[in-house]
């Protein structure tokens, strides 16, 4: 073999290489300079009275106070909504389903596909289902046709939400299921439990952590998405904070991206703009890292043995 | 099984007391809830389906929806002006409203191949480096990055583009549309990679180790045995990943909405302003009055984009589920 | 706890039945046959234990003794069971009630990822019991199981701080609590050093004055120094069941001879 044949192979192998890491330098300065982008022009207008404030002129004084607690009531009733029926939906493929059930297979599926549908669709099954049909319909039963909840409302956008996040929420509790051992299992029915006692001393205790980390992560992507609110019940001013359930709400997401396709003058409002998006950005993050520190110390501890 | 009550009751023995009733009524009740929990998950596809199709309907059935957008003004070319040439226009605000869903196909095409061009390479290149070159430190390093990425909502991906990425495009090459279909396109890459990195990654990994070593025992470098070796075993994990990433980006609406330009286009050049699907649906649903044939043809819209995501993913999921056992299977 | 007493009618008078049964119990998993028609009796006031080689069913019949085969529906379960002459299948005995009568001691110990004393008070908390009694039945079942004095102080230490062999004699305790008429126990010295066995091995011979005691084990030797009454099982059929000392000098059967004398195994 010519000894230049094995050079030449070897330094195109070695280029081949490094342009596979190059691909990886390119997403991470991507994902760098987004960041430091919205930190740096962010940061200017970020202080106390921003996050505590209500909006004044036109957005261009004053602060977001009404996005936030919009946000934060939104997830909030999200979170009531799909963490118990999430637990429940894991608890049921987990613990009551007979081995090798057709149902648990089709709910396994149904969780699957929910996880692919996208946000906008969901925003289309809130107008068509929560608005159109139970609104109405609570209208009419409790109101006597007059318009309360057949609108935008709160209510309606965070169930949902709660729609769109129920797969995080199943699959993060069904992992924490499977972690706990059988013999745990046996052992509290060998003392006499019945299976609800087993699950509720037993295995929810265990799992906790994991259910944890499942409604961090709902959270997390509950106050990022957009599109499934937007025609349920967020809006771009409002006189008042939500304090019913079938009142219209302000939320972050939505509020910027308002904000940057109809403002009307773009340039005055930049520096709240980009402030309220380093807003958001910093929520998510936050809850995104501390879910996955949580899952990675429940996995550590899982390979380590307790 | 049968008490044969052969053997008479001793009476000296302890009588077994009864469960107290409300562990008894708990336990009943508990799993009643539960049982019906279960079902949420499949009733919500379910109602779905049924919801965005009972509205979409009209389309194909009411004879007042269907004067206005019928299925063949959708799909065919129309002529809307007497003496023009038939065309695809989707103008549903206007004298004679227009609604040929074939400018939005095309735009949403045009976005989705811009992003897979750029996300598809980056990521599975990406992925590749981490499954077999990276040293744990960059390893360590790669992976929250990714996570980091996958957890920008996409609205702020979609500002980072209007706001950044446009006018530094526009800058630099001077094309008359400042949002178009390659800034839209490059903010959608952002959001499929993260996806088809994971999927692939998991691909890669999945390769049995004897395979590597078998290469590398016959000489093979580090690239020649990820190339030639690794990257074939993996494809069918590759291609689902790439097929996982298609149907998000097809579903996305915020970075479209925001960067695309919002103009029902029909051209073929990347740097003219499109509408997709998706963003269709989510600019115009807002002012629609409720019934009207408009409102229906985004219902219609939202049914086909919900059956699309709905088959794309289910193949992506069957191939991933294909791979894996053949992977279990042979070795 | 209130007992309502079971007005049975006495048929055979004289027949002995303060013990828990079994009369030609099959028992089968996914249609292998595991047991082969069992007719074994236990009474109280002795240890009974079964031995035989790995596969024999010892413990796929002990587990059908407490029900805890219902929980895989693979498993196919017929014969008859009684305890105290009411079978365990009757529709009048809640299955939780029956487990709580007849305990089980499991090969591996299994502590609940709870405190010492949660661990023994899990199975009286079930079924709201008194809570002024507890800490008394808490102090019975350690003494009864030899473990209270050196536990005693550490009671609300997490139970897996304690040893392999303090762990399992904490299993037998945490069972004890419940004051159950029958106790099984399925290789509970297994992995456990000679002194943790011998300790296991005395407070049975304590607890057999009271309980019905069924003792699976694979060591040969346990068998002999600590049952009275000894079955040996083989492939899914007992093979024959008699006094300890018995059993081991002039086995009735060539396989049992065979067995003890390892010839097989």
């Amino acid at each position: 073999m010519p000894s230049n044949w094995s050079d030449r192979t070897e330094l195109k192998g070695k280029a081949m290489q490094a342009l596979t890491a190059l691909a990886c330098l390119i997403i991470i300065a991507i994902v760098a300079i987004i960041i430091g982008n919205i930190v740096t022009y962010g940061a200017g207008k970020l202080s106390w009275e921003f996050l505590s404030e209500p909006p004044r002129d036109h957005f261009t004084k004053g602060g977001i106070f009404p996005a936030i607690f919009g946000t934060a009531a939104l997830v909030i009733l999200m979170t009531i909504a799909v963490i118990p029926l999430g637990v429940a939906t894991a608890i049921y493929m987990h613990e009551y389903a007979p081995k090798r059930s057709r149902l648990v297979h089709f709910v396994r599926l149904a969780i699957q596909n929910l996880a692919g549908v996208p946000a906008i669709v969901f925003g289309l099954f809130g107008v068509g289902f929560f608005i159109e049909f139970v609104g109405r319909g609570i209208d009419r039963g409790l109101y006597g046709g007059s318009l309360v909840y057949g609108q935008p409302a709160i209510i309606w956008s965070a169930l949902t939400m709660a729609l769109l996040t129920l797969p995080t929420v199943v699959v993060a509790t069904e992992e924490a299921l499977r972690a706990i051992p059988a013999n745990y299992r046996e052992v509290a029915y060998s003392l006499g439990a019945t299976r609800w006692q087993m699950i509720w001393r037993v295995v929810l205790p265990q799992s906790a952590g994991g259910i944890l980390t499942g409604g961090i992560l709902a959270v997390s992507r509950g106050s990022g998405e957009v599109a499934p609110v937007m025609f349920t019940g967020a809006a771009y001013s409002l006189p008042e904070l939500p304090v019913r359930l079938h009142n219209q709400f302000m939320e972050l997401g939505y509020h910027v991206y308002v904000m940057s396709t109809q403002a009307f003058d773009v340039e005055a409002t930049k520096p709240a703009l980009y402030s309220t998006v380093l807003v958001l950005l910093m929520l998510t993050f936050l809850l995104n890292f501390t879910g996955i520190m949580i899952r990675a110390r429940i996995r550590k501890r899982l390979r380590d043995g307790r | 099984m049968r008490s044969s009550g052969v053997l008479p009751y001793h009476s000296e023995v302890m009588p077994l007391p009864k469960l107290q009733r409300i562990g008894i009524l708990s336990d009943r009740f508990a799993a009643f809830i539960i049982k019906g929990s279960a079902f949420v998950a499949i009733l919500s596809l379910i109602l779905i389906f049924v919801f965005i199709g009972k509205e979409a309907l009209p389309v194909l059935t009411s004879p007042e929806v269907r004067s206005e957008a019928s299925l063949s003004r959708l799909f065919l070319p129309q002529v809307h002006h007497a003496g023009e040439a038939a065309e695809f226009s989707w103008q549903p605000i206007s004298d004679v409203p227009k609604y040929s869903l074939f400018p939005l196909f095309i735009g949403t095409l045009k976005v989705t191949l811009i992003a897979a061009l750029i996300a598809i390479p980056l990521a599975v290149a990406a992925a590749l480096y981490t499954s077999e070159f990276a040293p744990s430190w960059a390893r360590e390093t790669i992976k929250p990055c990714i996570e980091v990425l996958a957890g920008i909502p996409s609205v702020v991906v979609g500002f980072f583009c209007l706001m950044v990425i446009a006018s530094w495009l526009q800058g630099a090459f001077g094309w008359t549309y400042r949002l178009n279909a390659l800034t839209a396109g490059i903010g959608l890459s952002l959001a499929v990679i993260p996806i088809v990195y994971t999927v692939s990654e998991d691909a890669f990994s999945s390769v049995p180790q004897a395979f590597r070593e078998g290469s590398i025992a016959m000489g093979a470098s580090s690239w020649q045995t990820a190339s030639r070796v690794v990257l074939p075993a993996a494809m069918p994990g590759v291609l689902a990943a790439c097929i996982l990433g298609f149907g998000r980006a097809i579903g996305e609406t915020m970075i479209v909405l925001m960067a695309s330009g919002n103009a029902a286009v029909l051209s073929w050049s990347p740097v003219d302003s499109i509408r997709t699907f998706s963003a269709t649906v989510a600019a115009e649903l807002g002012e629609l009055v409720q019934g009207s044939p408009h409102y229906h043809v985004l219902f219609f819209i939202g049914a086909f984009l919900f059956l699309l995501t709905f088959v794309i993913n289910l193949i992506g999921r069957w191939w991933v589920g294909r791979l894996q056992k053949k992977l279990q299977g042979a070795f | 706890m209130d007992a309502k007493l079971e007005a049975a009618p006495s048929r055979e008078a004289g027949k002995y039945s303060a013990g828990i049964c079994t009369e030609e119990l099959r028992v089968s998993y996914a249609g292998n046959e595991i047991l082969k028609g069992v007719t074994l009796e236990a009474r109280r006031g002795e240890i009974l234990s079964i031995i035989g080689p790995a596969g024999a069913g010892k413990t796929s019949f002990l587990r059908c003794l407490n029900r805890l085969l219902d929980l895989d529906p693979d498993w196919q379960v017929s014969g008859t069971v009684l305890l105290n002459g009411q079978s365990i299948y009757s529709r009048e005995l809640q299955v939780a009630v029956l487990r709580r009568k007849v305990g089980m001691v499991f090969s591996v110990p299994v502590t609940l990822p709870m405190t010492i004393y949660q661990n023994l008070t899990f199975g009286l908390s079930l079924n709201r019991e008194g809570r002024s009694q507890r800490d008394e039945k808490v102090e019975k079942a350690l003494r009864e199981a030899y473990l209270w004095e050196e536990v005693k102080d550490r009671l609300d230490e997490p139970a897996r701080n304690l040893s392999g062999g303090q762990q399992q004699r904490l299993c037998l305790a945490r069972t004890l609590t419940l004051e159950p008429s029958v106790l099984l126990l399925d290789e509970p010295c297994s992995g456990l050093d000679p002194i943790s066995t011998r300790r296991i091995e005395e407070a049975l011979q304590q607890l057999k004055k009271n309980f019905m005691v069924i003792l699976v084990t694979n060591n040969v030797k346990q068998a002999a120094r600590a049952s009275d009454r000894t079955a040996f099982f083989l492939f899914g059929e007992m093979i024959e069941v008699q006094k300890t000392e018995l059993l081991f000098t002039t086995p009735r059967e060539k396989k049992t001879a065979d067995y003890i004398s390892g010839r097989f195994g």
